[in-house]
């Protein structure tokens, strides 16, 4: 038992966040937050035949589709398409999958948030958790892609994917915790963040070589903007470290040959998301001790 | 050391606001562009008291007297609107068992997710779990998904491992009322090793036995406000008058005070009024009324509950097979008991006058008045019977 007594003053002022307080305050809900990532993977799966194969499969399926469209009707003439789409796909699904699940997360988890005092970041942050893990199942399947393909991927790139993937999930909890928490007072927020994820995948270069095509249609302005889109950042890196790998063909699919132009941008927006992550992280302290009152 | 109290609250209010028609949604929000009315209603005004450390107390209070709100903000759910909440010491607030089950989940699964939320780690359930799952007995289901359990096994499982979390403070909220009889005195039986443990609890509930059984001091709450604080008998009586003159849900049906009850008096054999019986000795309930209109056919009821709120004894017009006719004007009733045949103790005198089959109620006097059984002997037990002793070589 906790020797050290635990002196909890409550007061009508919104609490302030003081990050490294609040830190370890997750930290010692460490546990709650792995249980809840656990639940959310084990429902998804219970009561279905194929189970985690489910997870595996929708990759599968997104590739056959996207393969047969863009190599027999739009011929958008990437060589290894298959490899191309896998290195952008995946960690566009954890992305839409973990902002979908923790936007809705803390409405979901109403019975809860009435009933229980924890940390309600929780409660996005096991969303979250869930599209990682589901991220490493769907993972396999790249792998598996590569390996399959004896597709030439080893080299010095693949330090982006480490980088990228932290970067990744920098922006995604800091744009989860206030959807999250946006949902909470508005209920149709999860409809909006569909439709914004749906337009947001085209802007983004999983399916067609994004800048190529911006580059040539509109122009170098244009392409300024377009790489403004910070998941274009992230797939990028993703696709300079796997499909870009060593092939020469492959690269000049790609904006740039260098690793560190992508390593460069993905600092930047490493640094931005922080920012950000912070601003939408307060804001959710302050609104989330209202949570039990809206629901 | 004067010890700090385990929970201190300063003048706490909580203000809700009521929104007839808020915008819940973006869509709603941006077509409907003028502000939506509030309407404010407070929950709790300006409550003030301190819990000390290893003291139980029950909050008590009709419906939306603000208890669960209260227990709510020391729990940290809620934040006041105004005013302070301190509590010193780990805390696990009962609101509902079982929060956070899922039904896809098996009951192991759940007792691993459940016992973490309420500020459990996964080494201290691990070590627990045997002791979980036998407190409620559950051990052939326990790898079952609770979707398959009956809804006694899905509480019985969700207060199992809420009485095996370890807090230094416990905030229950009516969750002690669930199973059946049995399992009911195993958790109170729990809830006395967390007292003897030193443990500070605050209990809400509707079951005016279990205060009395359970807690040392009760505070009542009516409108948001303290109404009666400290002893939990007075509470108690308190709480009784307050719910009969404005809500009376102890009453079938509301008093129409068509018969009203002027008074009540208790009297000896020599028709003086005592507060204190002797066991075997005879006792008067002597009810005078005041027929407001004439009624036909009242009858009038007198109870008797002991300190446990338990009916002891009930006697009325209507079983003495008497008749009172038509009532017009004034009437003295008197129930002339031969013998009290109870043990020391409080007794509490209900008083109702009603139609036949208390389809109508006239009037009730519910637990208000009150006389001591004192034997000094000292007799343990529920009844008094008068005994002799003989002795005799075989």
């Amino acid at each position: 038992m906790n020797t050290e007594t635990e002196l909890l003053v409550r007061t009508s002022e919104p609490p302030r966040l003081r990050v490294g307080r609040r830190l370890r305050e997750l930290f010692h809900h460490r546990e709650v937050l792995v249980n809840l990532i656990r639940k959310e993977t084990k429902v998804k799966y219970k009561s279905s035949v194929l189970g985690v194969a489910w997870s595996m499969l929708n990759p599968v399926l997104y590739l056959a589709v996207f393969y047969v469209v863009f190599t027999f009707f739009l011929r958008s003439g990437i060589s290894n398409f298959v490899v191309y789409l896998l290195a952008g796909i995946v960690p566009w699904t954890l992305f839409a999958t973990g902002l979908q699940g923790a936007t809705g997360s803390v409405v979901a988890n109403g019975p809860l948030v009435t009933k229980v005092a924890f940390p309600r970041e929780i409660l996005p942050l096991s969303a979250i958790g869930a599209a990682v893990v589901n991220f490493g199942y769907q993972s396999l399947v790249l792998v598996a892609a590569l390996l399959v393909f004896t597709y030439p991927f080893l080299g010095p790139a693949l330090v982006l994917v480490p980088l990228a993937l932290v970067v990744l999930l920098l922006f995604l909890t800091a744009v989860g915790l206030s959807t999250s928490a946006f949902n909470v007072r508005y209920r149709d927020t999860h409809h909006l963040v569909d439709l914004a994820l749906l337009a947001w995948f085209w802007v983004t270069p999983i399916v067609y070589q994004g800048p190529k095509v911006v580059a040539e249609n509109l122009g170098a302005r244009a392409l300024q903007l377009y790489l403004l889109n910070p998941l274009a950042n992230v797939v990028l890196a993703f696709q300079r470290a796997l499909y870009g790998g060593s092939s020469a063909e492959a690269l000049s699919e790609l904006p740039d040959p260098g690793i560190a132009w992508y390593a460069g941008r993905l600092g930047a927006l490493g640094a931005v998301s922080i920012l950000l992550l912070y601003v939408t992280w307060r804001a959710f302290y302050r609104m989330s001790g209202d949570f039990a009152e809206e629901l | 050391m004067a010890a700090a109290p385990a929970i201190s609250i300063d003048a706490v209010s909580k203000r809700f606001r009521l929104y007839h028609e808020r915008a819940s949604s973006l869509k709603e929000r941006v077509l409907r562009l003028r502000r939506t009315r509030a309407e404010e209603f407070w929950a709790l005004r300006d409550v003030a008291f301190d819990v000390g450390e290893g003291e139980t107390v029950g909050l008590i209070g009709a419906n939306g007297s603000g208890k669960t709100t209260l227990l709510k903000i020391i729990g940290g759910i809620l934040r006041p609107t105004a005013g302070r909440v301190t509590t010193r010491g780990r805390i696990a607030a009962l609101l509902e068992l079982g929060a956070g089950f899922h039904p896809e989940l098996t009951g192991r699964e759940n007792v691993y997710l459940n016992a973490s939320i309420l500020g459990l780690s996964k080494r201290e359930t691990d070590r627990r779990f045997d002791d979980i799952v036998g407190f409620a007995e559950l051990e052939p289901f326990i790898d079952n998904q609770v979707k398959h359990y009956s809804s006694g096994m899905f509480v019985r499982l969700g207060f199992a491992v809420a009485v095996h979390v370890d807090p230094e403070i416990l905030l229950v909220d009516e969750v002690l009322a669930v199973g059946d009889e049995a399992f009911q005195r195993k958790c109170i039986a729990r809830v006395r090793r967390f007292q003897e443990e030193g443990r500070t609890i605050v209990l809400v509930t509707h079951a005016v036995e279990r205060v009395r059984e359970i807690c040392d001091r009760a505070v009542m709450l009516d409108g948001g406000r303290i109404r009666a604080s400290g002893d939990v008998r007075d509470v108690l009586r308190e709480f009784r008058v307050v719910l009969l003159q404005e809500r009376a849900p102890f009453v079938r049906g509301e008093a129409t005070q068509d018969i009203e009850v002027l008074g009540v008096a208790l009297l000896d054999s020599e028709g003086r009024p005592v507060k204190r019986v002797r066991p075997a000795k005879p006792l008067s309930i002597q009810v005078d009324l005041k027929a407001n209109r004439p009624v036909d056919d009242p009858v009038v009821s007198a109870a008797l509950y002991d300190a446990r709120d338990r009916l002891a004894y009930k006697v009325g017009t209507d079983w003495l097979e008497h008749a009172l006719g038509r009532v017009e004007g004034t009437l003295r009733v008197t129930f002339e008991l031969a013998t009290m045949p109870f043990v020391s103790g409080r007794y509490h005198l209900t008083v109702g006058v009603h139609s036949r089959g208390l389809d109508k109620v006239y009037d009730w006097h519910d637990q208000r008045y009150a006389f001591d059984v004192d034997d000094s002997a000292g007799i343990e037990g529920q009844v008094w019977v008068p005994a002799k002793l003989r002795v005799e070589e075989l």
